[in-house]
């Protein structure tokens, strides 16, 4: 008893903390131009905040899945998917077609493109080699490495020009977010983020390993499947809304295991989502107000984020010395 | 009632399990005894569909058991596996109620919460239900994972090597509270073990697996003699008999 109820003060604090913090942003130096703030701040907090969601519930339910609180989902290539779609896209139509140009259109088709992927990639999977999950990680990271190559390879082959535009499209940024790619993410995002916090559950159960999942009754082989793909899902909403990020969830998930030290999905999707939204915002704060637009917000999440990650490598090879 | 026809399962090239037909009975403790590699751990994965067969049939309680919905087969079997490892830190306490999954999908109810303690008595682990299993020795483990298998409350009971890891005296309750489900409270069991004289001791039936094959089966005195229990781990024992229970010798 004792124990549940720290944990929910700590949620609780969590929440608070990212409320201030929600306030903070949208009022610091506004000077009381409130039509202009909000229209400029809103439309940037919501990405910010979609996001944040994204990239945390899908790193839990991967780490989940996969038994291993140190991958991220980039392993299976998500994000390399992305990056090659734009290449491609800017390498073989020039910059002034309508994929190229039109933000709608290359936000549903870069999805699609991610989307169609994975379910194929799982669908054949999950039917040949129920259960083996790592395998299917491996294929992943190896079609990852082999698109990436391709990318390079049509990077350096590609106009300086149109590789400029390449590369600033390539940087997460939260600043050149626009607002209809916005309403439709919220649409998939909710739906999805729904169905897994409906199932959390039944993700506690998947904790104790394939074999004890299934014997208590989980049929973990469609329910992985259903996981994937939405993974896949939240990762391509939020590569194609704001780039590639790829250490903000790892460091959403793995520091919400440690404040909260349950296993419980239900908590540590609703304290690691505060806490990623806080450290985003914080982000986003120091940027406009410290570092002057000098920087990129991606350049701070994926700095502190690295260095969590290297923090935690070195502290696991410490457990196993 | 658990019935096995023509059972067979190959890894690649080798054969695990080989035409295997077996029967076992309702209400009876049914211990599956053999020397390693014989099979036993594939056939109870098998059994409670962890593991596909190549071929033959399984019947439980009439139903195939690739036929079962697997929500409510968890309702009607339980297994214990060799081999646990725990990702992430829960206590005692949590690992059991997740026996009661099947009926509550997480849910926990005054009856589970009834449930749940009434298992940790059993396995005398009430004192300690909120420590860490991170943090408990291999024999407490091990009853917390019969704690929890006991939360599930099925019918059939499938436990692999349950004595793993525990001394004789906790062996030995283990043992009597098996034979409790079994007689007071009409549970089928089926238990690999391998100290013969566990088996002797305690259970109803044999089933003594070899090479992937059936090598016999049947009630407990029927099998256990001293020619069978040779060919059967090719060593050599002598069986004598004390009060009324029949002890293996091998050494």
């Amino acid at each position: 008893m004792t124990k549940n109820r720290l944990v929910y003060r700590k949620v609780l604090i969590m929440g608070g903390i990212m409320i201030v913090l929600m306030f903070l942003y949208m009022t610091i130096g506004s000077r009381g131009n409130w039509s202009y703030i909000v229209s400029l701040r809103g439309k940037k907090i919501v990405a910010l905040i979609l996001v944040s969601i994204c990239s945390t519930v899908a790193t839990i339910v991967f780490h989940t899945i996969s038994q291993n609180r140190i991958l991220t989902p980039t392993i299976i290539g998500m994000d390399t998917l992305y990056i090659f779609f734009q290449t491609i896209v800017l390498f073989s139509l020039s910059h002034f077609h309508a994929i190229a140009q039109n933000k709608y259109w290359n936000f549903f088709l870069s999805g699609m493109a991610m989307m169609l992927f994975s379910l194929v990639l799982y669908g054949l999977f999950f039917k040949l080699y129920p259960g083996r999950i790592y395998l299917l990680l491996m294929t992943g990271l190896i079609l990852g490495t082999c698109l990436r190559s391709l990318t390079t390879f049509l990077q350096v082959l590609m106009e300086p020009n149109e590789f400029l535009l390449l590369q600033s499209r390539l940087f997460a940024s939260f600043n050149r977010v626009e607002v209809g790619l916005v309403g439709i993410s919220i649409g998939i995002v909710i739906p999805t983020i729904l169905y897994i916090f409906l199932h959390r559950r039944s993700l506690d159960v998947l904790h104790l390993g394939r074999a004890q999942a299934i014997a208590l009754g989980l049929g973990v082989d469609r329910f992985n499947l259903k996981l994937f793909i939405m993974i896949s899902l939240l990762t391509a909403v939020s590569t194609a809304l704001v780039g590639p990020v790829m250490f903000l969830g790892f460091l959403g998930a793995n520091v919400s295991y440690k404040i909260f030290e349950t296993y419980e999905h239900s908590i540590l999707f609703l304290g690691g989502c505060f806490f990623t939204i806080s450290f985003v915002l914080l982000g986003q704060m120091m940027i406009e107000h410290v570092f002057h637009f000098q920087t990129t917000l991606s350049v701070v999440l994926e700095f502190v984020g690295g260095s969590y990650f290297l923090y935690v490598l070195l502290k696991e090879r410490e457990v196993i010395k | 009632m658990i019935e096995l026809t023509h059972v067979s399962k190959c890894y690649g090239k080798e054969s695990i399990l080989n035409d295997l037909s077996a029967m076992i009975e309702k209400g009876k403790l049914t211990a599956c005894v053999g020397p390693n590699g014989a099979g036993k751990t594939t056939l109870l994965e098998m059994i409670s569909r962890l593991n596909r067969t190549d071929s033959g049939e399984i019947y439980i309680n009439g139903g195939e058991v690739n036929e079962w919905n697997s929500g409510n087969l968890a309702k009607t079997l339980s297994i214990l596996k060799q081999s646990n490892q725990f990702t992430m830190r829960l206590t005692i306490k949590e690992l059991v109620s997740f026996g009661r999954f099947p009926y509550t999908k997480g849910k926990l109810n005054e009856y589970c919460h009834e449930v749940i303690e009434r298992s940790l008595v059993q396995v005398g682990l009430l004192e300690q239900a909120d420590q860490y299993i991170d943090t408990l020795s291999g024999g407490q483990l091990q009853r917390a994972l019969i704690a929890m298998v006991l939360a599930q409350d099925t019918e059939y009971i499938l436990l692999d090597e349950p004595l793993n890891n525990l001394d004789i005296k906790y062996s030995i309750q283990l043992m009597k509270i098996i034979r409790e489900l079994v007689d007071v409270f009409g549970k089928t069991i089926i238990t690999v073990i391998h100290d013969i004289n566990f088996a002797s001791a305690y259970a109803d039936n044999l089933i003594a697996m070899k090479d992937g094959k059936l090598f016999a089966s049947g009630p407990v005195n029927e099998i256990i003699n001293a020619e069978t229990i040779q060919s059967l781990f090719d060593t050599e024992v002598e069986v004598i008999e004390r009060k009324g229970k029949k002890v293996i010798l091998y050494y």
